[in-house]
C-alpha cells in the first residue's frame, strides 16, 4: 500500500512539472520566443543570483566553522599533534586566502559581464606575462607548503628512539588486542599458525609450539580416524581428505618454525625473539603512560584494518603479513582531558578506519593516559592475571553487532573450526 | 599519407551505404557515431538514476540510523532491510555499488562515451569514427557490462561490499564478507568487460583524432574538448590495463588458490596456505589506475567546459596554449601521484615524501586552468544559458574541490584526515560534482546537434540553482563531519559519544541530498520530453565557431551532405576585432592581412 503511495505521489508530481513546462512552453511559443534566445531579464536573473548564491555560500562556510568550531576534535594530545595542527591551521590560511580570491572573481565576472546586444568581448586570447604570473604565484606558495609539510612528515615518520615503549595493537574482525612486553623487556616473535583459543595472537614460544603441534597431531588422528571408520558420501570423503592435507601441511610449515626457532635460541641465547614470547601481556585493554615515547607496532589477523587515533593525530593500517608502526609521545592525560573538554565520559578512542566488514563500525578500543606511576600499577596488575581473565566487563560491546551484522562470518567461524 | 587514404575509403563507404537501415541497425547494433552516443547517454542516464538512489538509502540511514523507512524497504525488501531498516552488509553493498556505478559506467563510460563519440568526428570534420565496428563493439561491452553489475545486486549474499576500490584480503575472502563471494566475482567479470570497452572506445579515439582530422583542422586549431579528450583516451588506454591485470591477479586469487595479495591470514578459525603475497601490491595496482582515472573523469568535463565558457562568454578562452599545456602537464603528472592514496599503509615515508612533491605539483596547472576560465569571463559578453551555469558551477566546485586536495595531498595533514568524510567531501566536490557539472553542460548545450531539439530553458535553470545549491548543502558540511574525525564506511556514528556534535550536520547532509535528487527529475523529465517533443533546433542555436554546428539538423551517415568542410582558423574567433559578427565560423577563410589570432 505504501508503495503504491510512493508511486502515487512519485507520478502525480511529474505530471505537475509536465504541465508547468507545458504551459510555459506554449506561452512563449505564443511569444514568438526560441529557446536559444535568452532574454536579457533571464541573463539579469541569473547573474544577481550568481552573487547571491557567492554571499549564501561565504556565509555558509562562515556559519558552519563558527557554529562546529567546538565539535571538532579537540586539542591534540601528543607531540607531534601539535605540530601537525600548527601545519593544518597554516594550510588554511593560505587556503582561505586562495578560495575567497578566486571565488569572489568568478561570481563577480559571472554576474557583472552579462550579456549586452551594444557591447563586444574584450578581444584577449593570450597575455603571456599575466600566465608567467599565476604560474609562478601558486608554484612558490606551493613549494612553502611542501617545505613545512616534509620537515615534519620526516619527524614524525623517524625511527623511535631506543627507549621508547614498544607494545603491539594487533587487529581482527572486529576488534582489538594489544600486547605489553614483559618483565624481559621485549616482545616475543609471532606466526599466524600458532593461533588458537589461548594463544589469540600466535606468539612463539618453544611451548606454544609444542602445544599447537600435539594440537594437530590430534586434530589430524580424528579426522583420518573418521575417514578409515565412518561410511560417508563422496563428496565428504574429498573434503575431508582436502582437509587433512591442509593440515599435514601446515604442521611441516610449523614444523619448519620449530627448526627456525631452536637454530636461532641455539645462535643468539636468551637475546632471542623466540625467548621473549612467554612473559607477554596480552590484554584487550589499552592503557600508555603520559610524556612517554611510544612504538607501536601494528599487525592484523585477516583483512586490513587501520589503527585511527584521532585525538593523538595518529593513523596507520593494520596490513595482514607485516608488521607497521608509528611513534608517538602522549602529552595529555585521560583525565586532565576530561577537564579541557569539559565532559566527564571523555576518552580517548581506538577506531578501525579501513572498511573490514559488517562489523567495521564498531570496531573501538579506548585508549587510556595515565601518569606513569599509575600505569606501572596497571602493568603490574595486568601481569599477574592470564589472558583470558583479563577481558573485562566494560569492554565496548563488539559481540552483539557481530552477531547482528555478520551472521554469515560468525556461522563460518563455528562450522570450520574442527 | 594514411590519414587521407582512411578519409577517402570513408568517403566510399558513405557513399555505398545510401540505402534505407532497419531498426535494429540504426538504432540498436548502429555504427553510426552520433547515436553509439546517445546509447551512451541514455545507459548512464539510467545507471546514474540507480547509483542516486543507493545514496538516498544509505544517506537516510546516516542521518537517522537504525529508523525503518518505506522507500528503503521499497527498494530492498524484507532480506536486505527489514522493517526498512538498512543491514550493515547491504550498507557496505550499497556505498561500493555507488561509487563503481557513478565512476565507471556514468563519469567514464558516460562521460567520455558520450561526448568522445559525438564531438570528436564532428568537431574534427570526420565522416565518422575510425572504426565503426569496434566503436559498436565498444558500446555493446559496456551494455553487457552494465547489465552483469546490475544483476550482481540480486545474487546471494548481496553484491560486491568491500568500497569500491575492492582491497584485497577482504575482497578475496568470502569468509571475510557475504558480498567477496558471487557479487565480487560478478564486480570483477563486470568491470573486466568495462576495461575492454573503455579500451576499445579509446583506442578509436586516438587513431580518429591523429588521422581523421579534416584539411586546415591542425593540432594546433582543435578545439579544447578534443584536446581534453585525446588526453584522456591516452591516459585510460596506459591506465586501465593496469586495473585489468590488478583484476586478473585478483580472481587467480579468488579461485586458483594463488597467493599474489595473500599472505599470513587466519580467519574463521583456520590458518589459510596463501604465502608471501602482499595486500599493499594491489593497492599499487590498483591506484595506478584508480589515480589516472580521476582525471580520466574530470578532463573531459573540462574540455567541456573551456568550449562553453568560451562560447558564452562571447570572447576566446584566455591561453588556449596554455590551457593545452596543463592539461598535458595533468595528464602525464597523474601517473606519478597514484601513492598519495597510501601515505597510511605502511609504505616507505620517504617514497610518501616524493608522492607528496609530484602531488602538489598538479596543483599547478591546476590552478592556471581556473585561473584562465575566470579571466575568459572577464570582460565578457555573456550569456547564462543552462550550459553555461553548469560550466561556471564546474569552476566553483573545481576550486573548492582542489583546494582541500592540497590539504589531504601532504602527507603529514593526512595522517588525521586520510579516510575520514574529509576525503568523502573533497573527492565528491572536485570529481563527482565537476565532472557531473561538466556531462551536465554537455548535455545541455550539445542537446540540439544530439536530437535536432531543444531542451526547455527555464527547467534547465530550476535544474542548475537547486543542484548547484544542494551539491554544496551536501558536501561542505561533510568537511566538518571528517574534521570532527568521523570514519567514511561507518553503518552508524550512534557507537561513538565522540560524534554526537555532527548529528544534525548528517541530517542537514541528508535533507540536501533528497532534495538534490528530486531534482534531477526535472532533468530526466526535461530531457525524455525534449527527445520527443522538444521545439525544433536551428543548425547553429548558440552561434558557435566549431564544425559539428555546420551540420545540418537532421542527422545523416557521413556528417556532411557535401564534400568535408575545409578549416581556416582556430575555434575561439569570438568577438574579434574588425568583424561584424561576434563569432566567426573556423570554415570561414582568413580575410588578406588578418591574424590568426
Amino acid at each position: 500500500m505504501t508503495k503504491l503511495l510512493i508511486l502515487i505521489v512519485v507520478v502525480l508530481g511529474i505530471l505537475a512539472v509536465a504541465q508547468l513546462a507545458r504551459v510555459y512552453e506554449l506561452t512563449s511559443r505564443l511569444r514568438g520566443k526560441r529557446e536559444e534566445d535568452i532574454s536579457t531579464a533571464d541573463n539579469r536573473f541569473n547573474g544577481s543570483m550568481m552573487w547571491l548564491f557567492a554571499i549564501a555560500y561565504f556565509g555558509f562556510f562562515l556559519w558552519l566553522v563558527l557554529a562546529y568550531k567546538d565539535k571538532m576534535l579537540p586539542v591534540a594530545a601528543s607531540e607531534h599533534g601539535v605540530e601537525v595542527d600548527w601545519l593544518l591551521n597554516f594550510n588554511w590560511l593560505i587556503l582561505a586566502v586562495a578560495f575567497i580570491i578566486t571565488n569572489v572573481l568568478l561570481f563577480w565576472f559571472a554576474g557583472k559581464y552579462i550579456y549586452s546586444k551594444d557591447r563586444r568581448a574584450y578581444w584577449q586570447p593570450h597575455n603571456n606575462k599575466l600566465e608567467l604570473a599565476w604560474t609562478i604565484a601558486p608554484a612558490s606558495v606551493l613549494a612553502v607548503i611542501i617545505i613545512y609539510g616534509l620537515n615534519s612528515w620526516t619527524t614524525i615518520t623517524a625511527p623511535a628512539s631506543p627507549d621508547a615503549l614498544v607494545m603491539e595493537l594487533y587487529a581482527r574482525q572486529f576488534d582489538w588486542t594489544a600486547r605489553y612486553p614483559g618483565a624481559d623487556g621485549g616482545l616475543g616473535a609471532t606466526d599466524f599458525r600458532l593461533i588458537n583459543g589461548t594463544n589469540p595472537l600466535g606468539i612463539v614460544t618453544q611451548e606454544s609450539v609444542a602445544t599447537r603441534l600435539a594440537e594437530m597431531d590430534q586434530e589430524i588422528n580424528a579426522t583420518d580416524s573418521v575417514l578409515a571408520h565412518t561410511i560417508l558420501a563422496d563428496s565428504k570423503v574429498d573434503e575431508l581428505t582436502e582437509q587433512v592435507g591442509r593440515m599435514r601441511r601446515n604442521k611441516a610449515r610449523i614444523i619448519n618454525l620449530r627448526t627456525i626457532m631452536e637454530q636461532d635460541i641455539k645462535e643468539k641465547g636468551e637475546a632471542s625473539a623466540y625467548m621473549h614470547g612467554a612473559d607477554d601481556v596480552v590484554i584487550k585493554e589499552f592503557h600508555l603512560p603520559v610524556r612517554q615515547e611510544v612504538k607501536m607496532l601494528i599487525r592484523s589477523q585477516d583483512v586490513i584494518h587501520s589503527m585511527f587515533l584521532p585525538h593523538m593525530r595518529v593513523q596507520m593500517n593494520a596490513v595482514p603479513g607485516m608488521t607497521t608502526s608509528f611513534k608517538m609521545v602522549p602529552t595529555i592525560t585521560t583525565d586532565s582531558m576530561r577537564t579541557i573538554t569539559k565532559n566527564e565520559a571523555f576518552d580517548f578512542i581506538l577506531l578501525c578506519n579501513k572498511i573490514c566488514g559488517a562489523s567495521h563500525y564498531n570496531m573501538q578500543m579506548p585508549l587510556v593516559i595515565t601518569t606513569a606511576s599509575e600505569y606501572e600499577a596497571w602493568m603490574d596488575e595486568a601481569m599477574k592475571k592470564p589472558f583470558q581473565a583479563v577481558v573485562p566487563a566494560e569492554m565496548p560491546a563488539t559481540e552483539p553487532a557481530v552477531t547482528e551484522g555478520a551472521e554469515p562470518a560468525a556461522v563460518a567461524q563455528t562450522g570450520s573450526s574442527n | 599519407m594514411g590519414a587521407t587514404t582512411i578519409a577517402h575509403a570513408a568517403d566510399h563507404s558513405h557513399e555505398a551505404h545510401h540505402h534505407e537501415e532497419s531498426f535494429v541497425s540504426k538504432y540498436i547494433f548502429s555504427h553510426d557515431h552520433k547515436m553509439i552516443s546517445k546509447q551512451f547517454l541514455v545507459t548512464a542516464i539510467f545507471m546514474a538514476w540507480v547509483a542516486v538512489i543507493m545514496s538516498l538509502i544509505f544517506r537516510l540511514q546516516l542521518a537517522w540510523p537504525g529508523e525503518g523507512f518505506a522507500f528503503t524497504s521499497f527498494f530492498l525488501g524484507d532480506k536486505w532491510a527489514p522493517g526498512g531498516v538498512l543491514d550493515p552488509n547491504m550498507y557496505l553493498a550499497l556505498v561500493t555499488i555507488h561509487g563503481t556505478i557513478m565512476v565507471f559506467f556514468v563519469l567514464t563510460g558516460g562521460l567520455s562515451g558520450t561526448f568522445a563519440n559525438l564531438l570528436i568526428p564532428l568537431q574534427l570534420g570526420a565522416r565518422d569514427m575510425a572504426s565503426g565496428f569496434i566503436n559498436m563493439l565498444s558500446y555493446w561491452f559496456f551494455f553487457v557490462s552494465s547489465i552483469i553489475m546490475l544483476a550482481s545486486l540480486f545474487v546471494e549474499g548481496g553484491p560486491a561490499s568491500a568500497g569500491w576500490t575492492i582491497y584485497p584480503p577482504l575482497s578475496s575472502l568470502p569468509k571475510a564478507m557475504p558480498g567477496s563471494g558471487m557479487g565480487m566475482t560478478l564486480w570483477l567479470v563486470s568491470m573486466t568487460l568495462f576495461i575492454v570497452s573503455a579500451l576499445m572506445g579509446g583506442l578509436n579515439y586516438v587513431v580518429t583524432i591523429m588521422n581523421l582530422r579534416t584539411k586546415g583542422m591542425k593540432m594546433t586549431r582543435m578545439p579544447l574538448t578534443i584536446w581534453a579528450l585525446l588526453l584522456t583516451a591516452v591516459i585510460g588506454i596506459l591506465s586501465f590495463p593496469v586495473l585489468l591485470s590488478a583484476a586478473l591477479l585478483l580472481l587467480m586469487d579468488r579461485s586458483l588458490g594463488t597467493s599474489f595479495y595473500l599472505s599470513d591470514i587466519y580467519i574463521a578459525g583456520e590458518a589459510l596456505e596463501h604465502s608471501g603475497g602482499s595486500p599493499i601490491l594491489f593497492q599499487h595496482l590498483f591506484w595506478f589506475l584508480g589515480h589516472p582515472e580521476v582525471y580520466i573523469v574530470l578532463l573531459p568535463a573540462l574540455g567541456i567546459t573551456s568550449e562553453i565558457i568560451s562560447t558564452n562568454a562571447r570572447k576566446p578562452i584566455f591561453g588556449y596554449r596554455a590551457m593545452i599545456g596543463s592539461i598535458m602537464a595533468i595528464g602525464f603528472l597523474s601517473f606519478l601521484v597514484w601513492g598519495h592514496h597510501m601515505f597510511v599503509t605502511g609504505m616507505n615515508p620517504f617514497l610518501g615524501s616524493v608522492f607528496v612533491f609530484t602531488t602538489l605539483l598538479i596543483a599547478i596547472p591546476s590552478s592556471v586552468k581556473v585561473f584562465n576560465y575566470i579571466t575568459t569571463l572577464w570582460r565578457g559578453n555573456i550569456i547564462l544559458t543552462p550550459g553555461m551555469l553548469f560550466s561556471i558551477g564546474l569552476v566553483a566546485t573545481f576550486i573548492a574541490g582542489g583546494l582541500t586536495g592540497i590539504i589531504l595531498a601532504d602527507s603529514t595533514l593526512d595522517i588525521t584526515i586520510h579516510d575520514t568524510y574529509f576525503v568523502i567531501a573533497h573527492f565528491h566536490i572536485v570529481m563527482g560534482m565537476s565532472a557531473i557539472f561538466g556531462m551536465f553542460a554537455g548535455v545541455y548545450h550539445w542537446f540540439p546537434k544530439m536530437y535536432g531539439k531543444m531542451m526547455n530553458t527555464k527547467l534547465g535553470y530550476a535544474h542548475f540553482w537547486i543542484t548547484f545549491v544542494c551539491a554544496f548543502g551536501v558536501f561542505f558540511p561533510m568537511h566538518f563531519i571528517g574534521l570532527a574525525g568521523a570514519p567514511r564506511r561507518y553503518y552508524s556514528y550512534s557507537e561513538f559519544p565522540m560524534f554526537d556534535g555532527v548529528v544534525d550536520l548528517n541530517i542537514m547532509v541528508t535533507i540536501f541530498a533528497i532534495i538534490g535528487a528530486s531534482a534531477q527529475l526535472i532533468f530526466t523529465y526535461n530531457f525524455f520530453y525534449s527527445v520527443f517533443r522538444g521545439p525544433k533546433a536551428v543548425q547553429n542555436p548558440w552561434k558557435s565557431n566549431t564544425l559539428e554546428w555546420t551540420t545540418p539538423v537532421e542527422h545523416m551517415h557521413g556528417n556532411w551532405p557535401g564534400p568535408l568542410p575545409v578549416v581556416y582558423r582556430w575555434p575561439y574567433d569570438y568577438s574579434k576585432p574588425g568583424k561584424a559578427e561576434d563569432w566567426v565560423s573556423q570554415i570561414t577563410p582568413l580575410e588578406e592581412g588578418e591574424e590568426e589570432h
